[in-house]
């Protein structure tokens, strides 16, 4: 589909079957249903996409296209209805639109109780606490609890907390949804930095269209109730995009559009 | 780099201000300022009590505070005093402590299973809303008139708001902070040793606390009832003057025990603040 741009051969550890595709997620014919007494609601139709290795995807849909429910089935938090998920043995992390930090403790032993629960030896997590802090540019800041810092910064202990459960793919779901436009702004910049760095692969949700004209490598437009893949977006790479680009608000501006006439389905 | 810059700029902006150390002047204007009122909660209620005596209400047995805090610190000074009040705590510490133990498992068991919450989760809300000294009777005939008795009837009284607290902290564990230890690859044991129970502890404590006043009451009550020979209690102290008309003897009494409900209670107080301090559940402004 669109890996045209040229991705480094990533050797994730227990890369299987899908990393001779370089696919780091694959879905294939996803349904999902939920049942509540005797209405059944269809939240995924039959969604189909991939994501390559080091591939950076965003989705975007207007309410209950099920953009929570998808990332739930990613993360293996929920098993779909029929259809396949494949991650391919890859660890995936996952951040949410709250920070959802354990208040109780510092933000250097929030990273490193992810370290912890995954078997890293008490020698080596202080060190790579350190390292995943100063990686959100928070070197210095470990010894404050969740309470005492900003939202941003909340936000990126979460992203270092993500990071330390070493993940090859990171599911997002709004992570920047609560902060204000200049904070996301440059907490862009600093996601963009970290993905080229760990070569992450990312599935990126948002009803922002132009986070993920900013972000994507490319946007998957999901349809409402039930959730269907209606659209996709390959975004040249070219450098850094600024939010304020010509090329960011011509994609967002179609994005829009193609959203407005999506919800305009469901006016009747 | 200059997002490097700006972001840094960013988070130095956010923060609030460090405020370094209070002053001692300060300090010491915050502790007066916090004792003021109860030092005159203390006057107020002294001079209605002089003023009842000097009406002349019931002249033969009710007394002014004079006469009463002059036989308290009379008191104060004979062993006997410290020994009484010694022996009731090593009974509200024996007790409190077994119901401790008692309610923790109990709560940590109901939470964790779900038919044993059915069965029993109702059955400790009653117990918690039964007034203890139905239980003292029912002790005494189980027990006899000892020690046993009294720690039975405490524990009753404390056990059920103790496992309360901590089934309320489980129940109540953020589904947001679930999602994110799950992820994070908690499970078991790990699950609740670094998520579940941390996350429990302001509703513990707050069980804790609940758990000593109904232990206070439930020992003062059980007291009253079981006369142990060779042992004085504050409880039984308080039936001798009730037998020998003694009014100032038991308004001393009652003194004690209200001052080491509230000094107790105090305690548990600034535990459940400096707790909720520490993870920003407090407004700063108001502390």
């Amino acid at each position: 589909m669109s890996s045209e741009q040229v991705t480094p051969p990533v050797t994730a550890p227990g890369a299987s079957a899908l990393s001779e595709a370089r696919d780091a997620v694959r879905l294939t014919e996803v349904s999902k249903v939920y049942k509540t007494g005797r209405t059944e609601l269809l939240a995924l139709d039959r969604v189909s996409l991939t994501v390559a290795d080091g591939e950076f995807v965003c989705i975007i849909g207007a309410s209950g296209c099920g953009k929570s429910t998808l990332l739930n089935l990613v993360a293996g938090l929920d098993q779909p209805t029929s259809g396949l998920v494949e991650v391919g043995g890859r660890k995936v992390g996952v951040m949410f639109q709250e920070p959802a930090l354990f208040p109780w403790l510092t933000a250097a032993r929030n990273v490193e109780l992810a370290l912890q629960a995954r078997g890293v030896p008490r020698s080596a997590r202080r060190g790579q606490t350190e390292e995943l802090l100063a990686a959100v540019r928070l070197g210095g800041f470990g010894g404050k609890r969740p309470h005492e810092l900003s939202g941003g910064m909340r936000q990126r202990v979460a992203m270092a907390r993500a990071l330390a459960e070493d993940a090859d793919v990171l599911l997002m779901d709004e992570p920047f949804g609560a902060l204000d436009a200049m904070t996301r702004d440059l907490l862009h910049d600093e996601l963009e930095r970290i993905c080229e760095e760990r070569t992450l692969t990312v599935l990126f949700v948002t009803h922002n269209v132009r986070e993920a004209a900013r972000l994507g490598d490319r946007v998957i437009v999901l349809s409402s109730r039930p959730g269907r893949v209606i659209d996709e977006y390959t975004l040249p790479r070219v450098g850094h995009r600024r939010i304020d680009s010509p090329e960011v608000s011509e994609v967002a501006a179609r994005l829009t559009d193609k959203l407005r006439e999506e919800m305009g389905r469901h006016g009747h | 780099m200059v997002t490097d810059q700006a972001l840094r700029g960013l988070d130095n902006l956010e923060l609030r201000p460090d405020q370094g150390r209070p002053e001692r002047s300060r300090l010491a204007r915050k502790a007066w300022a916090a004792i003021w009122p109860k030092l005159g909660a203390i006057a107020l209620v002294l001079v209605v009590w002089e003023l009842v005596a000097l009406t002349g209400w019931k002249p033969y047995v009710f007394k002014g505070p004079g006469p009463v805090l002059s036989d308290l610190w009379q008191q104060m000074q004979h062993g006997m005093f410290w020994a009484t009040i010694g022996w009731t705590m090593e009974s509200a510490a024996e007790g409190y402590l077994i119901a401790l133990i008692i309610g923790s498992v109990l709560g940590i068991l109901v939470a964790r299973i779900p038919p044993l919450r059915a069965a029993v989760g109702s059955i400790i809300t009653g117990l918690q809303t039964m007034p203890s000294v139905a239980w003292a009777p029912f002790a005494i005939i189980l027990f006899g008139e000892n020690n046993s008795a009294i720690l039975f009837v405490v524990i009753m009284g404390a056990a059920p708001s103790i496992a309360n607290g901590l089934i309320t902290g489980v129940d109540y564990t953020p589904p947001l902070l679930l999602r994110a230890g799950k992820t994070m690859g908690l499970r078991g044991y790990t699950l609740y040793r670094y998520l579940i129970l941390p996350a429990s502890l302001p509703a513990f404590v707050a069980g804790l606390k609940q758990g000593w006043a109904f232990a206070w009451r439930s020992l003062m009550a059980a007291e009253l009832f079981v006369a142990i020979i060779g042992q004085i209690s504050i409880g039984q102290q308080l039936n001798v003057d009730q037998q020998s008309q003694d009014f100032t003897g038991a308004s001393t009494v009652l003194i004690v025990i209200l001052v080491i409900g509230v000094v107790i209670d105090t305690i548990f107080t600034k535990a459940d603040l400096a707790l909720r301090k520490r993870r920003g559940l407090l407004d700063s402004a108001t502390t």
